[in-house]
């Protein structure tokens, strides 16, 4: 368990106020989406909250401690974080790339022990790739490897878990299993947080959205409460047919709102 | 494509290494009956094999191990560090630096004061080409950065070099510049030895060091840092390495060049593939090439002995060739 707050968080990259005046407490076991359009600070926000990038005023507690105050050793260990696109710079195995999620716990020169391997192998199979464990990673297909990297970051076995844009580049059938996924993590008691481009997906399977714009937190709620028409108009200059009534939340953009 | 380590990997490095050190005491210009070789090694033997086998063979062999290994290894921590199959000590500039120290101390003159000024001066400018890099750098992690400023250095060093041969104030003083800059094992002792081993001891220790770290770097700088890798100290250890280590093993051959690039690709296929899984073996494959190859400069029968680092060019060309058309599937 644990949980994180960002307090009047502001991180500038150059000159550029990326994220301004952020104040957010994440619990855990619950799904969190952030959403917002490019260059909104979401990621920013989030390597704000690896301690990956250092915060120009403001700051980010871990469980009430502060990040400055944490190693980045006990960091990755509370935090697993699965980064934007899939670049692999070696052809490594799935086992390989999967175990390098142990590598938090483990000391400069010491091996994996057989509970680290079995953490790995239980980690493959939630993200049903462990029949791909003798493959090389960088041979497998988009979706096979998407799901091999969600994987890695599961396998470290943290309380909590950052992954940004985990959708891109999936077909619909992956996009929902990563979805599954993600959820179950948070039924199990996680503390979840994902980028989300998909409006949809965002609604139907977050516990609670974040929007933002500009660098600016602008909604923080259950996920109907922010995607309203005249917020969407707002931050994304669209209009959309929403309809949270249905089986499912429905959310359609339909156009580009000129101006 | 094979995805584990061979089994067989480490135990033929190492056989190799030895056959090769054996190769190196026993052939030479002068040959030698294995009996009055062994005669030596037992504490007896004649003059003149006592002579070339402990006085010039022995330390030429030991020589080509320990700058072999310094340079395999050094190539495969930077590939891995800076992701970029094509990496290797020059790369960073540290050879070409070493080597201008060695030949400012030639030029001025300052190396036929005391042995030692040679190689100090090597290491110092190598040290100093580094440092100069960490300035230029600034404190950005990326390797792009590293490579675009090391090759700035290196340019630099390989232009002070140049001028020096071309104001040389006389020919014997340009010869023995250029033997510097092709890399030679030739006419070597004990001194020598004892100028590179704990240099590339201490370099060796501080690449070795960052192996998960590089495995890490697989995900990217941020999914490393993520999973605890301090990347900061990790550069900090892999450029003092190369300072030290490839300074140290400059300092007493000359700029040898191809070794550091060849070995880490030669030994990565009979591996995972990992970057942490080549650093040994490439350690001991340097090992074993470069005293193959100075048995060869030896054997070869050429007016004046080649000059090592024109046969490691010569016959790592070729091969890095043939690897590359396998490696993209054309062969």
């Amino acid at each position: 368990m644990v949980n994180i707050r960002v307090e009047e968080l502001a991180v500038r990259l150059g000159r550029h106020a990326a994220v301004s005046d952020v104040t957010i407490d994440l619990m855990p076991g619950q799904l969190v989406g952030i959403i917002g359009p490019n260059g909104a600070g979401k990621s920013t926000l989030i390597r704000a909250m690896l301690g990956l990038v250092k915060p120009a005023s403001g700051g980010v507690w871990i469980d009430g401690a502060s990040m400055a105050s944490l190693s980045r050793r006990e960091l990755a260990r509370r935090i697993a974080y699965l980064p934007q696109g899939q670049t692999l710079h070696w052809p490594l195995l799935v086992e390989r790339l999967a175990a390098l999620g142990r590598m938090p716990h483990l000391g400069p020169l010491s091996r994996l022990s057989a509970d680290d391997e079995a953490l790995v192998d239980a980690a493959l199979a939630r993200a049903d790739v462990l029949h791909l464990k003798g493959r090389i990673a960088t041979e497998l297909s988009g979706g096979e490897r998407a799901r091999v990297l969600l994987a890695r970051a599961l396998a470290v076995g943290a309380p909590a878990l950052i992954a940004d844009e985990p959708l891109a580049a999936l077909d619909p059938g992956h996009q929902i299993d990563v979805m599954d996924l993600l959820k179950a993590e948070a039924r199990a008691g996680s503390l979840v947080l994902t980028v989300l481009h998909d409006l949809g997906m965002a609604a139907r399977y977050c516990d609670r959205l974040l929007l933002m714009d500009k660098g600016r937190l602008v909604a923080d709620g259950a996920p109907m409460e922010g995607l309203t028409e005249q917020s969407l108009a707002q931050v994304y200059g669209i209009s959309a047919c929403i309809d949270p009534d249905g089986d499912w939340p429905l959310i359609l953009p339909t156009g580009r709102i000129k101006g | 494509m094979r995805a584990r380590r061979h089994p067989l990997l480490l135990p033929i490095l190492i056989g190799l290494t030895f056959v090769a050190a054996l190769g190196s005491i026993a052939l030479g210009a002068v040959a030698l009956s294995p009996a009055r070789i062994l005669a030596v090694f037992a504490g007896g033997g004649d003059e003149v094999a006592r002579a070339i086998v402990i006085d010039l063979r022995l330390p030429r062999m030991l020589l080509g191990l320990i700058v072999g290994a310094m340079l395999g290894l050094a190539g495969a921590s930077l590939q891995g560090y800076l992701r970029n199959p094509l990496a290797e000590p020059s790369v960073l500039g540290a050879s070409n630096a070493a080597a201008l120290g060695a030949v400012g101390a030639i030029y001025f003159g300052l190396s036929q004061l005391h042995p030692v000024i040679l190689p100090a001066l090597a290491i110092m400018s190598s040290l100093i080409a580094i440092a100069v890099l960490f300035m230029l750098a600034g404190p950005s992690e990326s390797p792009l950065t590293l490579i675009l400023a090391g090759i700035a250095v290196g340019t630099l060093a390989g232009a002070g070099i140049s001028l020096s041969l071309n104001l040389s104030p006389n020919p014997f003083a340009a010869m023995e510049i250029m033997s510097w800059l092709m890399g030679s094992l030739e006419n070597r002792s004990y001194a020598h030895v004892w100028i590179a081993l704990p240099c590339v001891i201490v370099g060796a220790a501080l690449l070795m060091a960052d192996g998960r770290t590089l495995d890490a770097l697989t995900l990217g700088e941020e999914g490393a840092q993520a999973l605890g890798a301090d990347l900061s100290m990790t550069r900090l250890r892999i450029m003092l390495g190369v300072a030290i280590g490839v300074g140290g093993a400059v300092a007493v051959s000359g700029a040898i060049g191809f070794v550091g690039l060849i070995v880490p690709h030669l030994v990565r296929p009979l591996t995972d593939r990992s970057p942490s899984a080549i650093l040994l073996p490439s350690l001991l494959g340097g090992a074993a090439l470069l005293t193959l190859a100075d048995i060869g400069v030896r054997l070869i029968p050429t007016s004046n002995e080649l000059k090592l680092g024109v046969l490691t060019a010569i016959l790592g060309v070729p091969v890095f060739l043939v690897h590359l058309m396998r490696e993209r599937r054309l062969w």
